[in-house]
């Protein structure tokens, strides 16, 4: 079998939990940095990943195909594409940067760290498997995980963790049930009994007929749409971050989402295109819902972590109106926006949390001057804020850019509704750096102490991704582009070729 | 007179008649040597059932069925007991006077579920059927010093005498209307007259019962929660099991009546079963209430396995029955380890089991988590199994309630996990777990583990006897 960084960088965090499983709890210290060292051995896997990527052979790589039960056609393939490469390295970056932001956890250290890194690699499991049994898998055994740490571990202010935590957990699963039905449905019906398989690349090539397509598309956009925070089921994830403790609402805000929008594409646009067409409309339709309603209901929020809870469910609208352009400029924006807005989010996250242990507070009007007591957490915030409103030279400009050309040429006036949501975007965060970070220095926050060591290392890595990916956008474009156009030119092949015909081909 | 068809029970039948031989010369002194005896004697007759695959056939008139279906259904059968003897082995040395009878009835109960999983006629099945109960009746009223437990099986008694009456009535009208008690030769669906049909609804009342299956499902909770605890563990998984097994040899062995008549009945009943069970689950406050409300709706799930009608169905009731005893069993099992712990089952007393016992507090976890269909778990995959057969006639809303179901029931599952991993614990001493129970709870354990991401070991086989089962 041939070298694998990809399924190398997937085990990394699995065998660095079950070693932790052997470490005697009260080595805290050793605790952290074995969990440290496995992630950075899986972040180093997926950069090589990333920059050892064929462009010009394209497609699949780095693949490992080992048939599991065939009787049902379950094949534990991995690979990736320039699809999947940028959400592995973001999770990557996010896993990495979420073990020093929860450096200073002492409570339970051992157990906390074992479940983060059950979650981080569940994560990556699902951006690299090829077969949908195994994505599935991969994407519901971080539920559990996410349940327990923030029962936990969480934070209980406007709502209880208990809550919070229930709360997440069942509308993820409630939604899965459906993509499951949906998932099921594809798998039944792509090919006769004896030849069934899972895998995603198999499935793509089958045809189905239109009917069938509208149905399933629509349990899978349910499904994932829940996922993805698509308005109106995003209510889980502005309660669920605030009581989810720094590093999951890091992992989760910042790639645990995106598989939402990474299994739209490629499961449901991919292998029903006639479905996706369908749909499309009515996802740009609560795109722009995402985008203004969730950034209005911002605007009017005081504890620090809603803030972002709800700017990242409004975010998620600039991705979803992306993705429904269906044409390769758009979904070329929202895979790039998934990306820029994970950094963003979870460098976000990471400050609130360092904010949050020194102060106790996310309380908006309780704090301010923070800039002053606080200037390399102020740093980071201020990054990621600028960040989200989109300024040039930071990492979510090119993104947004691309997905309102993209999305104007489909829909034009939704695109330009959903370009005014950038207005209030500004105005929310704007308004939180201002109240959180400047005015005058506040005389109770003097003896707070400002990040250092290894609790630099979020703001360090996010950040610098943050500000390369700005300078240099045709790193992550290119990347993207390599593995979005093949799946749109078949796409739009299908759709017209299949419209042609008078649609419903069996 | 091929005597090999029978060989598994009448092994089963000596066993149990040297146990109570046994039982009877040793007294009272004896009492840990008898459930080591118990645990030989069935792990001996689990190794006799492998020699029975691939038999195939038939004997003694037709009254008498061993394919491959009936030998898995017995395994699942004597895997449940091995394992509840070894989780309840000190349970039942707990108990005041004689506990020695206990294994004894516990192989004779045994015994009549292997004859429901063989019966190729009614007669046979009802004897099997009786064998079964009423060894039950005994066995729930076995804790004499509790009259939760005598009330138990005073209930038990009443309803169960009352529910075999029914499938009696049911028998004599489709024996009347048929003029054959042989499931072989029961008549064509043309033929079907309402006589029979009427006959078929009482089998169907008579087994939904014993299946726990809404609305049949009251006597349940009462009866789990006043058993002695590796009791309940039996009677939810082995005692089901067997319902079921009989009930697809009734309804898809020789099908009495026109399927699309019957098979509305038990697409209602497994509808209904899945969502109240599910939903009545969620206030419970006691641990063993609150599991047989699962394992109602646990039915309800298997139930649409039966509605396939088809080897793909019979597949995933096959498989199931056996991820779901081994998972009930083992969640069971925890339940008997805190409860000789702390002298009771609410849920409260589980909390902070994370730090007084690792193992225990991962298993139940694990467990539950199958239960509720979760992957890596194997609870999943036995879901997938059943409900996409159903959905491969391109019936989907079984699948749906199914499936949205399985994600509710998550929150009351859950509510033990957190109670075990948030909680701090009352009495910080940790739990003993003795030898017996951790072998119990590992292996428990390993199975939902490994066959969650590893089915093909048991599918392989569960397939096999679902074809065996329709003569492929």
């Amino acid at each position: 079998m041939n070298f694998s960084p990809i399924a190398i960088a997937l085990l990394a965090p699995i065998v660095g939990a079950m070693l932790l499983i052997f470490i005697p709890k009260d080595e805290r210290r050793l605790i952290r940095w074995i969990a440290a060292f496995s992630m950075g051995i899986a972040l180093l896997l997926s950069l090589a990943a990333y920059f050892m990527y064929d462009f010009v052979k394209g497609g699949f790589q780095y693949t490992i195909s080992i048939p599991w039960v065939k009787e049902l056609g379950i094949t534990l393939a991995l690979g990736a594409d320039g699809l999947s490469l940028p959400m592995l390295l973001l999770t990557n970056l996010i896993g990495f940067s979420a073990i020093f932001a929860s450096w200073n956890i002492d409570k339970r250290t051992k157990e906390f760290f074992i479940l983060l890194l059950l979650l981080i690699a569940g994560v990556m499991g699902t951006f690299v498997s090829l077969d949908l049994f195994v994505f599935f898998l991969f994407y519901e055994v971080v539920v559990i995980p996410i349940y327990i740490m923030v029962i936990i571990w969480g934070s209980s202010k406007r709502v209880t963790k208990e809550y919070a935590g229930m709360k997440l957990t069942i509308y993820l699963l409630i939604g899965s049930a459906f993509l499951l039905v949906g998932l099921v449905a594809l798998y039944l019906n792509a090919y006769p009994a004896g030849q069934r398989t899972f895998l995603m690349s198999a499935l793509a090539q089958a045809s189905f007929s239109e009917s069938f397509q509208i149905y399933c598309f629509a349990l899978l956009a349910f499904g994932f749409g829940s996922l993805l925070s698509m308005f109106p089921f995003h209510s889980w994830s502005p309660d669920g971050y605030a009581g989810a403790p720094t590093a999951v609402s890091m992992i989760h805000a910042g790639v645990l989402k995106k598989i939402g929008g990474y299994g739209l594409l490629r499961i449901g646009v991919l292998t029903l295109p006639l479905g996706a067409k369908f749909w499309a409309p009515v996802i740009a339709l609560l795109a722009v819902g995402n985008v203004a309603y969730a950034g209005f209901i911002a605007l009017a929020q005081k504890d620090l972590k809603y803030v972002v809870g709800y700017s990242s469910v409004s975010h998620m609208g600039y991705v979803l109106i992306g993705l429904a352009a269906m044409n390769v400029i758009g979904v070329n924006g929202a895979v790039a926006n998934m990306f820029a807005h994970g950094v963003m989010s979870a460098l976000f996250f990471a400050m609130i949390g360092w904010v949050y242990e020194r102060t106790h507070t996310r309380w908006i009007p309780d704090l301010g001057g923070l800039g002053h007591q606080m200037p390399r957490v102020a740093t980071g915030m201020l990054l990621a804020g600028m960040a989200g409103l989109g300024l040039p030279g930071l990492v979510s400009f090119v993104p947004e850019f691309t997905i309102f050309i993209g999305s104007f040429a489909a829909y034009p006036v939704l695109a330009v509704l959903a370009i005014a949501g950038v207005v209030i975007t500004a105005l929310y965060t704007l308004r939180v750096l201002a109240n959180v970070l400047f005015g005058p220095r506040r005389a109770e926050f003097d003896d707070l102490q400002d990040i250092k060591g290894p609790e630099m290392v979020p703001l360090v890595v996010l950040g610098a991704v943050l500000i390369l990916a700005g300078m240099f956008p045709w790193y992550l474009m290119d990347m993207v582009n390599a593995g979005v156009q093949p799946i749109v030119d078949t796409v739009l092949a299908k759709v017209s070729q299949m419209t042609a015909l008078g649609g419903g081909v069996k | 007179m091929n005597f090999n068809l029978l060989s598994t029970e009448i092994a089963t039948a000596l066993f149990g008649s040297v146990l109570l031989i046994l039982s009877l010369v040793t007294g009272k002194d004896a009492r840990r040597g008898l459930g080591h005896a118990t645990l030989a004697g069935l792990l001996v007759l689990l190794l006799i059932t492998f020699t029975q695959y691939g038999i195939n056939s038939g004997g003694f008139s037709g009254t008498w069925i061993l394919d491959d279906y009936a030998v898995f259904m017995k395994q699942v059968f004597i895997i449940a007991a091995i394992l509840v003897v070894f989780a309840g082995k000190s349970y039942v040395e707990d108990f005041t006077g004689n506990c020695n009878e206990f294994y004894v009835l516990m192989v004779f109960a045994l015994l009549g579920m292997m004859g429901m999983a063989s019966a190729g006629d009614l007669i046979t099945l009802y004897v099997s059927l009786e064998t079964m109960t009423i060894s039950f009746y005994i066995l729930v009223a076995y804790n004499l010093t509790s009259g939760k437990s005598a009330e138990a099986g005073l209930k038990y008694l009443i309803l169960g005498a009352l529910s075999s009456a029914v499938i009696l009535y049911g028998m004599s009208l489709v024996y009347g209307a048929a003029g054959t008690t042989l499931f072989a030769k029961m008549p064509p669906v043309s033929v079907a007259s309402p006589v029979l049909l009427l006959g078929a609804v009482m089998l169907v009342a008579g087994f939904g019962f014993k299946i726990a299956a809404v609305p049949f499902h009251m006597w349940s909770p009462d009866i789990y929660e006043g058993a002695p605890t590796p009791v309940t563990a039996f009677l939810a998984v082995a005692s089901k099991a067997a319902g079921f097994a009989a009930m697809l040899r009734v309804f898809l062995g020789g099908t009495p009546v026109a399927p699309d008549n019957w098979l509305g009945i038990i697409a209602v009943l497994a509808a209904i079963t899945m969502i109240i069970g599910n939903l009545v689950a969620i206030p419970q406050t006691g641990i063993k209430r609150m599991l047989a409300y699962s394992s109602i709706a646990q039915a309800g799930y298997i139930l649409v396995g039966l509605m396939a009608a088809d080897p793909a169905g019979v597949n995933g009731v096959l498989f199931y029955s056996m991820i779901y005893a081994v998972a009930n069993v083992g969640a069971f099992a925890v339940v008997i380890a805190v409860e000789r712990a702390t002298g009771s089952d609410e849920i409260a007393v589980f909390g902070g089991l994370w730090q007084r016992q690792p193992l225990l507090a991962s298993v139940m976890t694990v467990c539950l988590l199958s239960l509720a269909g979760i992957p890596p778990m194997a609870g999943f995959v036995g879901k997938f199994l059943l409900f996409s057969a159903i959905m491969d006639q391109g019936i989907y809303w079984p699948a749906f309630i199914g499936f949205v179901m399985s994600m509710i029931s998550v929150y009351y599952y859950l509510r033990v996990a957190l109670v075990i991993w948030r909680d701090e614990p009352k009495d910080p001493a940790p739990i003993a777990v003795e030898s017996g129970m951790r072998l119990a709870v590992m292996a428990a354990l390993a199975v939902t583990v490994v066959l969650g991401v590893y089915p093909a070991v048991l599918s392989d086989l569960s397939l096999a006897a679902a074809k065996s089962f329709f003569g492929m």
